[in-house]
């Protein structure tokens, strides 16, 4: 320690009063700085705020009509024994058989893009189709859905080509005993590959950008203990990728519950009293559990379409039916965000970044 | 159950030698004298990123268990020749290059030569460790896992063998499952040098392994390949002229593209032939 004391020669400290003026600050407050930050804050607590008055107003139309009866009934002509059960199946299903053939694809897609293809024009020009694609508007895509998944281009009308070609009129193919209409028709199975189509740019996109986000040295590394390009994928990219590929798989979950014009397109049925595959119960489930093959190749509805059926009804009672089928909605959506989140938050502790 | 298998590496070895005494070694000649058998050979060996020319005819002759140290200059074209030894130069779009790169005598880029195969012969460890984001005992497994070792007991042998072997088993031995991110600096490169032994290799080519390390972390590494030396071949790029002096045997420097000069550690750093080599290690240019 050195004391001012121990110094040879003495020191003296002098007050630089110039400096002290530069130092002093002008005002207690800085104007433009308060107002900013309050802008900021009522941006934020705004947005909150519709969304409690939303809820709220919901909630207040709905009040008499979300009980244990609405959940596990079906629907009615009467809006107090009216119920959502159907829908609910029906959203269940759709949700599983759309990931069921959109996260295949769509990491497939991905990775295919990413790790494999050359930077080509044909590869470039696919990339920038896949941003436009996930602006598209969804009722297009009900379109797209119904030509192609429907109708199936009406290869299988009288006198079109299959039956020109086979000199029978195919209406049908039975696989493991399981009838699969040919077109699809207004099926299960052709409202989940459409809204597959309809997800399927968003899932490719966030998996494109979890690739990208994994540095080339882990790529190397892997590669340079002899891993073929297919283990160094397998082993150390996807699983690197997966908490960004979830974070695709929840955006698109919210769009899967949601969609309603598209699936009207395709032919959701607006008021149904079944569910999909007759399974309507677990004890449905024990008699018959073969619905659970026949039910993607059934009629079927969906939460949203319900709900836009009952808020079409005269009578103003079903007003309250439809606000309590929105709630039901949402309670959904965020069940299955939750879940989504829970399962990230697992896989990217299981990373040990 | 460690020792059964070192053993099993050390005879694999063993056996080679014999075979390659037996059709006649390319290097048995020198009279009376103790012949090093070259591990690595590259004859005029130019390399090219597209249109330009990263390496002039390169020819170098690289004996087995040894160390050899590449010097030179940033972008003098060092690492890339490093990365010819293995064919990482082949995941580079617009990489080519002519002339020979022979191990053992063998011609690594014939048609008929596995890629993946070689690069397990061929270890890497690079200058900037990396981990895979699991845990060390993965990191290490993960080698012997791609060829198809599935038993828990025989992948604990292999991984306690090579993380002893990168004298780091002292320090983990505790935490296997711990993810390797969790390591420090010095750890995690330790941890890639062990990842690399597992996969059973007798070259190991080591770009810069320690230029992100403090003193003591580089020590260490350097006492490492000192040990390791006695089992394999290592070929070294460097940055640091005390670095390659202290660890390697041989020493090659390169300019621009150019083998400059290649010769003992020694001779080298004391007697350089090239005027060139002289400047450089004494700090004149680069």
């Amino acid at each position: 320690m050195i004391s001012p004391a121990d110094m040879n020669p003495p020191t003296s400290t002098v007050v630089n009063n110039e400096l002290r003026q530069a130092l002093t600050r002008k005002s207690a407050v800085r104007p433009a700085e308060v107002a900013f930050s309050f802008l900021c804050k009522s941006a934020a607590w705004s947005s909150l705020g519709i969304l409690c008055v939303l809820v709220g107003s919901v909630m207040w139309k709905s009040w008499g009509y979300l009980d244990w009866q609405f959940l596990t009934s079906f629907d009615s002509q009467r809006p107090e024994l009216a119920g959502i059960w159907a829908g609910l199946l029906g959203t269940t299903w759709m949700i599983f058989l759309t990931f069921l053939t959109a996260i295949p694809i769509g990491v497939g897609a991905a990775v295919y893009l990413e790790e494999y293809a050359r930077d080509v024009w044909f590869v470039r020009f696919i990339r920038i189709n896949l941003s436009n694609l996930a602006g598209v508007p969804s009722i297009v895509y009900g379109i797209l859905g119904l030509t192609v998944f429907v109708r199936m281009f009406d290869l299988f009308a009288r006198e079109a080509i299959v039956a020109r070609l086979t000199g029978h009129i195919v209406e049908a193919v039975v696989i493991l005993g399981v009838e699969i209409p040919l077109p699809l028709g207004t099926t299960l199975a052709a409202g989940a590959l459409t809204m597959s189509l309809l997800i399927l740019p968003v899932i490719i996109v966030a998996t494109q950008e979890a690739l990208r986000a994994i540095p080339p040295s882990l790529r190397h590394a892997s590669l340079a203990l002899g891993a073929t390009r297919w283990q160094t994928v397998r082993y150390q990219v996807i699983p690197a990728a997966v908490p960004g590929i979830m974070t695709g798989i929840i955006l698109s979950i919210s769009r899967v519950i949601g969609e309603t014009a598209p699936l009207i397109v395709v032919g959701a049925v607006g008021f149904a009293r079944f569910a999909p595959g007759k399974i309507g119960s677990l004890s449905d489930l024990a008699h018959h559990p073969g619905g659970l093959l026949e039910a993607p190749f059934g009629k079927y509805t969906v939460m949203p379409v319900q709900i836009f059926n009952w808020v079409g009804q005269a009578r103003q009672e079903f007003q309250g039916v439809a606000a309590a089928g929105i709630l039901v909605l949402l309670g959904l959506l965020m069940l299955m965000n939750g879940v989504a989140i829970i399962i990230r938050n697992r896989y990217q502790k299981k990373l040990r970044w | 159950m460690a020792k059964a298998f070192t053993n099993l590496m050390n005879d694999r070895a063993a056996a080679e030698r014999e075979k390659a005494g037996a059709s006649g070694s390319p290097d048995a000649g020198g009279e009376g004298q103790i012949v090093r058998r070259m591990k690595v050979e590259t004859r005029k060996l130019n390399f090219f990123y597209g249109p330009s020319q990263a390496l002039f005819d390169i020819s170098v002759q690289i004996p087995e268990k040894s160390v050899t140290a590449l010097i030179g200059p940033s972008g003098c074209g060092k690492s890339t020749f490093l990365r010819t030894l293995n064919r990482m130069n082949d995941i580079v779009e617009g990489a080519r290059h002519t002339g020979e790169i022979l191990l053992e005598g063998i011609n690594i880029d014939g048609p008929e030569i596995d890629v993946v195969a070689l690069r397990k012969r061929v270890g890497m460890v690079f200058q900037k460790s990396t981990p895979f984001p699991k845990s060390i005992f993965e990191n290490v497994a993960f080698g012997p896992r791609l060829t198809g070792v599935s038993d828990r007991r025989e992948l604990e042998e292999i991984v306690s063998t090579c993380l002893k072997r990168a004298a780091l088993w002292e320090e983990v031995k505790n935490r296997l499952t711990d993810s390797a991110m969790a390591l420090s600096g010095g750890q995690q490169q330790r941890l890639c040098i062990a990842r690399a032994l597992a996969t059973n290799p007798d070259v190991l080519l080591m770009d810069e392994p320690a230029s992100a390390l403090d003193p003591a972390s580089t020590s260490r590494i350097e006492d490492l390949i000192f040990e390791l030396k006695e089992n394999y071949t290592i070929i070294i790029v460097t940055h640091n002229m005390q670095q390659a002096a202290r660890v390697s045997d041989m020493t090659a420097f390169f300019y621009q593209g150019h083998l400059v000069e290649m010769g003992q550690t020694q001779q080298l750093f004391t007697k350089p032939r090239e005027k060139h080599t002289e400047d450089y290690i004494t700090g004149r240019f680069g």
